[in-house]
């Protein structure tokens, strides 16, 4: 260890940045080479995989995800989870809906449920922070709340005749597809703040070691309260995003949606058991699902076996997160 | 006379980490081997391997002269070798007669528990332990600390050991209770046990070893009958040099009260405590485990806030509700448990050592990268950190480099109040030392320290002054001319007056 750490001592090297580089966004670069890897291999035994439309369907009309998973990272590094993020979504994309049928205007539709989100998550994370209670059980029960109190104010009916100018995911900006830039912004933004916010840095300090973050002047419970309402505010953002993809909004829950985001997450890096990771990782790990998903249909595969290959790369991104904290203890 | 377990050149490394090299140990039929050395010296890993826990990386270990190798601690005691340590393992609901015989029940010939057996054996186990007072019927989690050790020596006893490992057996017993032990196990020394006695009490161990063993830095430095050694050369095998240099404070200037506590109590366990301490002074606060030392010092840092009592700083009252609050009023407290309080193991160096301060290292809510940069490497060379740079994460550091980072993060806060709780504990000898200088050295820069530690030649060495915890009340407090370990240690053990709990 000794001798290591001499060479260490010497300015970095090429190969030695690329390792520190590796050692500090190692899930990140994975997922990275794994998208150009996977987008490489499928276009060239179909190029119709890597069409204009098609890269559409794939990047535009799976941000959603992505935008969701930004909120979620931040609540999985600060040490906790949402197991209710999929049924918000269908909650804040109905009431969009609603205020748009009902002659508001299109910012009001907007900005309503996005405000709702918030409204609704610092609810759970005041539950988490004050009362104590864990907040895969906080989540659970707003998980069926939110579920079973949009079926039973909808009866599962569908909106249509949605304003044009409400459908902001169909418009474009610069020829590309809104939803990508909704993504992409998000992302960096978010991304930069965590890195250089004194905010982002209290975050990871609750997930890390939320004993420490306390002692050393953090307001943990407000901490993980404003974690829990930003994740409501890229809910709130997804909703739109998802509801304005088609010209009707059913007004359910979409199946697995909760569990695609939180996949999302930790395939991207972020450890499950808080503390680590970064939202540039869980945006990759968005898209590669989406290009793995596309790719089935490209390839003839059944889309059954899309489930399965999440399944093996979550089993596979936490085994290697563990692993990689052992060798270090 | 022969050696029933035998280690020869054993060596045993963690994650890279070398915890044993080339150690060799013995303990014959009839000998209590005492093993020494200091927090981190090796000694856990040593019994550890003797009892089955961990496989040795290399070297041979040989019972009644036969290599074996333990896959598992049952291994260890079907070869007579029985294991007691330091916390006992017991379940709280079952009688004592259960607990015993918990694992290895006399069973009738039906196959059933021989109820009848069970506490015939266990009653007669515990009165050649010389415990006839102790019920075999009693649930174990009514018992006292010394009760429920009994209970664990006669479970041990059970399966009729030849060899018996001790770890810190008189960690958290009283006097008369330690006297009581120690002839239990002169005892069973009579009776041809080979018994190995871990301690850190140099008393103990010159009371019932036949011979010693000391560790340092997970090597021998030596094996010796107990005639051949005096308690000053035990000392200096243990930690490497003459004594005398072990604990420089020198003396200080003392300023003006920078803390005072009147009548705090807490709920969980401080009572009616009263001190202060001035700028320049180092305050020991010594007690065993569970007398309150602790809590008294999470009360004052906010983190269990008193339920009664004043907290003064710089002569005005103040409320401390929480660690953000203490941390304002210019007190840093560094944990006993480096893991749970101290550091986030996730983050870099860098990101620890900025943690009290980040309104300080950031403008606007955006952190100042450089000036965090600049301050993590100027505590790896002011604290002599041995990591590869402010980059590297906290969880792949040594112990003692790690309570450096604990220490460097709520120095640069810029405390005028320290609270140290087991500030060398577990960590490696010449690390030990660089803390000590360093808590001199900020005595001299006018800081008014508190230090909680159980070892007593730390609190005798470091304090201008110490108080003594016993039961969550102040029970002595002497000044340094005053403080003997005799008078110290004898505070820290009384037995309160009447059965009060």
């Amino acid at each position: 260890m000794s001798e290591s750490s001499l060479a260490r001592a010497r300015p970095l090297r090429a190969p030695a940045r690329l390792a520190r580089a590796f050692e500090a966004y190692g899930q990140e670069l994975v997922v990275l080479g794994a998208l150009v890897v996977l987008m490489a291999v499928v276009g060239a035994v179909n190029p119709r995989y890597l069409s204009d439309t098609n890269l559409v369907s794939i990047f535009a009309g799976n941000a959603y995800i992505a935008v969701a998973a930004i909120g979620m990272s931040l609540v999985i590094i600060s040490g906790n989870i949402d197991v209710s993020v999929g049924s918000l979504i269908g909650v804040l994309g109905t009431i969009a809906g609603t205020l748009a049928v009902g002659g508001h205007s299109r910012w009001v539709a907007w900005l309503v449920p996005i405000a709702a989100g918030v409204a609704v998550n610092a609810v759970l994370g005041a539950l988490v922070a004050y009362a104590r209670i864990p907040s895969i059980v906080v989540t659970l029960g707003a998980m069926s709340i939110l579920r079973g109190g949009l079926i039973s104010a909808t009866s599962g009916a569908w909106i249509s005749d949605l304003p044009g100018d409400f459908l902001i995911a169909q418009k474009r900006f610069l020829g590309v597809p809104s939803p990508f830039w909704f993504a992409a912004v998000l992302t960096v933004i978010v991304a930069i703040w965590m890195r250089h916010g004194a905010f982002g840095r209290s975050i990871y300090a609750v997930g890390g070691n939320a004993d420490a973050a306390r002692a050393a002047g953090i307001r943990t419970k407000e901490t993980i309260v404003a974690v829990f309402a930003i994740h409501g505010f890229f809910a709130g953002v997804a909703a739109i995003l998802f509801c304005t993809q088609l010209q009707v909004i059913q007004s359910t829950v979409p199946p697995n949606l909760e569990l695609n985001v939180i996949t999302a997450s930790v395939i991207g890096g972020v450890s499950i058991l808080g503390g680590t990771g970064t939202v540039v990782g869980s945006t990759l790990a968005a898209l590669l699902f989406a290009a793995i998903a596309s790719a089935l249909i490209f390839l003839d595969i059944s889309a059954y076996w899309l489930r399965a290959v999440l399944g093996l790369m979550i089993l596979a991104t936490v085994l290697a997160d563990m692993a990689r904290r052992r060798r270090t203890i | 006379m022969p050696s029933v377990v035998e280690l020869s050149d054993i060596t045993k490394s963690f994650e890279g980490v070398t915890a044993l090299k080339g150690v060799s140990f013995d303990v014959r039929e009839g000998e209590v081997h005492a093993l020494l050395g200091e927090n981190g010296a090796g000694k856990s890993t040593l019994i550890r391997i003797i009892a089955g826990s961990h496989l040795p990386d290399a070297g041979v270990l040989r019972v009644s002269g036969e290599p074996v190798r333990f896959g598992s601690p049952r291994d260890a005691r079907r070869r007579g070798i029985a294991t007691i340590y330091q916390e006992l393992l017991l379940f709280p609901e079952l009688t004592v007669a259960e607990n015993v015989f918990l694992g290895n029940a006399p069973r009738t010939r039906l196959g059933s528990l021989d109820w009848a057996a069970m506490r015939a054996r266990a009653r007669a186990l515990l009165d050649s332990l010389d415990s006839p007072d102790l019920s075999v019927d009693a649930k174990v989690g009514g018992l006292s600390v010394a009760n429920r050790q009994r209970v664990e020596i006669a479970k041990a006893l059970s399966q009729d050991p030849r060899v018996l490992v001790m770890d810190e057996p008189t960690a958290s017993l009283a006097q008369a209770d330690v006297d009581r032990l120690l002839a239990v196990v002169r005892r069973l020394r009579e009776r041809g046990v080979a018994v190995v006695y871990v301690s850190h009490r140099l008393a103990e161990v010159f009371a019932i070893a036949d011979r010693v063993t000391v560790l340092r830095d997970g090597a021998a430095v030596g094996t010796r009958a107990i005639s051949e050694v005096t308690e000053a050369s035990l000392v200096s095998m243990m930690v490497g040099r003459p004594v005398d240099q072990l604990f420089p404070k020198g003396q200080t200037e003392l300023g003006r009260t920078m803390l005072e506590v009147r009548g705090l109590s807490s709920r969980d366990g401080v009572r009616d405590v009263s001190f202060s301490v001035k700028a320049g002074e180092i305050l020991g606060i010594a007690g065993l485990v569970g007398s309150g030392r602790t809590e008294l010092a999470l009360a004052i840092f906010g983190i269990a806030p008193a339920t009664a009592g004043e907290i003064l700083v710089d002569g005005k009252p103040v409320r401390i509700d929480g660690p953000r609050r203490a941390r304002d009023l210019g007190i840093a407290y560094v944990p006993e448990d480096r893991g749970q309080q101290g550091l986030v193991r996730s983050h870099t160096i860098r990101e620890n050592v900025t943690l009290a301060v980040l309104d300080r290292v950031a403008r606007a809510g955006i952190l100042d990268r450089a000036e965090e940069t600049r301050r993590a490497r100027e505590a790896i060379e002011r604290f002599r950190i041995r990591a590869r740079g402010p980059e590297q994460l906290a969880r792949q550091l040594s112990g003692g480099n790690q309570q450096k980072v604990v220490l460097a993060k709520w120095l640069g806060a810029e405390p005028r109040i320290l609270i140290l709780d087991e500030p060398t504990r577990g960590i490696d000898v010449g690390a030990k030392a660089e803390v000590h200088a360093l808590m001199s050295d900020l005595a001299r820069q006018g800081l008014a320290i508190v230090m909680i530690s159980s070892e007593l030649p730390e609190v005798l060495g470091m304090s201008d002054r110490v108080l003594v915890m016993n039961r969550g009340r102040l029970v002595g407090e002497f000044d340094r001319a005053h403080a003997t370990a005799d008078a110290v240690g004898a505070a820290m053990t009384r037995a309160p007056r009447e059965g009060a709990a």
